[in-house]
């Protein structure tokens, strides 16, 4: 577990573009940040330095799309889902162009440089997209083969990717489909549903709180748009309680696409959600701030209480 | 160059062209005159002239594109894409209606648009894209991007106008409708562009003025700048807001407007008798 998630997405990217021809990748001046040198150094006609200038960026890869490339799109996720908002919206999605949107630190993972650089909205912007999907790693494995799921699925998909080094939680044999989530821990009495680093404080949690007789399930929503609910009305009827865990604002992230679905299903299960509440961060060391805006263990312990409680 | 009778021909086909929109804007009460008619004659010089285009083979990657940045002017899209034999000239009668093949602005849905556009500014920048594709697909079409003038008080533009040199991309040939109005009022009102022929130079492009409605004078210029090598061509085309009707020319007001029977019947009146 040395790499950093960006680390691995930068040589899956390069890797990959050994096997497909048609996958260029662009970058709009921070490819060391976002780690695309690896598929610069190995691939420089095929990679693009637009510059600082990420509407440019996305609106040149609606049209490298057009002609039947694959192209990978690269910056900070805050500003990909927002200086790069429009080509994103008014081509890539409405005329479905195979343009795959990677957002590098993604919440609050580019912990030092603020506000202004963590992402706590991309999710909801992205979801609220036509035709656009949204995949987020949880490990290293799963990092490789969501971006492989991206490359190989068909229209616009953006690929939620954090700075920050993950534990394992995969073996090479897991698998990965759009539209589908993973429970990476059984049990019976509430499901947390999580993504990014927010399952792994799930699943610290729910190993602490075995202890107190709390039997917690934890599923991996690696594919937050197509969300899988089918799984999330599972869990529902499973364990009568639901917590969302995610690096993002409450508003509009997964917590909202769950919520929406047993609304919808008029499930009535009680929801709980860890997430941002509703405001600006600050600059600070990566595990202080998860702890300050309550996205830590626990925070999620906190929330499976009042759930489990609400259950009564 | 341009044969005297083949210029003929085809500025009486602008005219066509004119009547044709005007009459569709006319029946949906809903649309964009003044741009639609600054633009006729460089999109006719584009689609019927220059590009190399298979209207029945879509898939074909080895064509030329066309992307109009200025998206507003979609009436006279159709009315050229229809022309071309794209779809029949009829579904003009469908404009900006539920179910229509013909949208407000350019979608993919419409036969012989690749690219959407309506949203100002990024259009020029989806045109790079679609010429560094060809490039990377061993090709050698061209691909044209129209866009308005008022649509250059967009930064985007300026993001492309920087990238697009550095990337060496000489088929890549912008045209400007240089009509000097924008919706609000003239572009010395609103947002001051001069001197535009030395900015586009500046940023390192090729550029080239001509004016917009003399046909042989556009096909002139997009024939000169395939003659220009490692950098891009913007062509600074000389156009009238709202040409060839006299109550529309120049009028920021008829940008987008409805109109009326009375402006119809004055306006085909003007451009030399009714549409059938």
């Amino acid at each position: 577990m040395s790499k950093s998630i960006r680390q691995v997405y930068g040589e899956a990217l390069a890797a990959m573009g050994n096997e497909r021809k048609d996958l260029v990748a662009l970058d709009a001046d921070v490819s060391s940040s976002t780690q695309t040198k690896f598929f610069a150094k190995a691939h420089p006609d095929r990679f693009f330095n637009m510059g600082i200038a990420e509407a440019n960026m996305t609106a040149t890869a609606a049209g490298l799309a057009s002609q039947g490339f694959v192209p990978f799109v690269n910056t900070f996720a805050v500003f990909i889902t927002s200086i790069g908002y429009i080509p994103t919206r008014a081509l890539a999605c409405y005329a479905d162009l195979n343009v795959k949107l990677a957002g590098a630190y993604c919440g609050l993972s580019d912990a030092f440089d603020g506000a202004s650089h963590h992402a706590t909205e991309d999710i909801a912007i992205m979801r609220a997209l036509p035709n656009m999907k949204i995949l987020c790693p949880a490990d290293a494995t799963a990092t490789e083969a969501l971006t492989q799921l991206a490359a190989d699925t068909h229209g616009p998909c953006y690929l939620r990717l954090s700075r920050d080094v993950y534990p394992d939680l995969y073996t090479g044999d897991a698998t990965f489909k759009v539209g589908h989530g993973n429970i990476v821990r059984s049990g019976t009495d509430v499901t947390v549903i999580a993504c990014g680093i927010l399952v792994h404080k799930a699943l610290e949690t729910a190993q602490a709180l075995e202890a107190d007789g709390i039997s917690v399930q934890v599923v991996d929503m690696y594919s937050i748009k197509p969300l899988d609910t089918a799984l999330v009305l599972d869990c529902a009827v499973k364990t009568s309680a639901i917590v969302t865990a995610e690096e993002h604002n409450v508003i509009g992230g997964l917590g909202g696409a769950v919520a929406e679905c047993l609304a919808k299903a008029g499930s009535g299960v009680p929801v709980e959600m860890v997430g941002v509440q509703d405001t600006f961060t600050e600059s600070g060391p990566y595990a202080k701030l998860l702890e300050k805006y309550a996205l830590d263990g626990a925070a999620v312990a906190a929330a499976i209480r009042r759930a489990v409680n609400r259950k009564k | 160059m341009m044969s005297p009778s083949r210029a003929e021909a085809l500025s009486a086909l602008c005219t066509t062209f004119r009547r044709d929109v005007l009459q569709a804007i006319h029946d949906v009460q809903s649309g964009h005159p003044g741009g639609s008619l600054s633009v006729c004659e460089i999109l006719s010089v584009i689609y019927l002239e220059q590009a190399v285009l298979y209207p029945d083979q879509p898939e074909r990657l080895d064509q030329d594109r066309v992307v109009l940045c200025k998206g507003h002017a979609a009436p006279m899209l159709y009315r050229i894409l229809a022309e071309k034999g794209y779809f029949p000239k009829e579904e003009l009668a469908h404009l900006r209606q539920i179910n229509s093949l013909l949208q407000g602005h350019p979608s993919t849905h419409t036969p012989g648009i690749d690219m959407p556009s309506g949203p100002l500014g990024i259009g020029l920048a989806a045109a790079q894209g679609i010429a560094l594709g060809v490039r990377l697909n061993g090709l050698d079409n061209y691909v044209y991007a129209v866009l308005g003038d008022g649509e250059i008080n967009e930064g985007t533009v300026w993001e492309t106008a920087m990238s697009a040199p550095k990337f060496q991309l000489d088929h890549l040939i912008a045209v400007i409708d240089r009509n000097r109005v924008q919706l609000d009022g003239t572009m010395e009102e609103i947002m001051p562009t001069e001197p535009l022929a030395e900015k586009w130079a500046a940023f390192g492009w090729n550029v080239i003025t001509c004016d917009g409605h003399d046909v042989a004078a556009l096909d002139a210029a997009f024939t000169l700048a395939k003659t220009n090598h490692g950098s891009p061509t913007m062509i600074i085309a000389n156009t009238i807001k709202g040409k060839g009707i006299s109550f529309m020319e120049g009028k920021n007001t008829w940008h987008g407007a409805a109109i009326s029977d009375e402006n119809l019947a004055q306006a085909l009146s003007e451009l030399g008798g009714m549409t059938e």
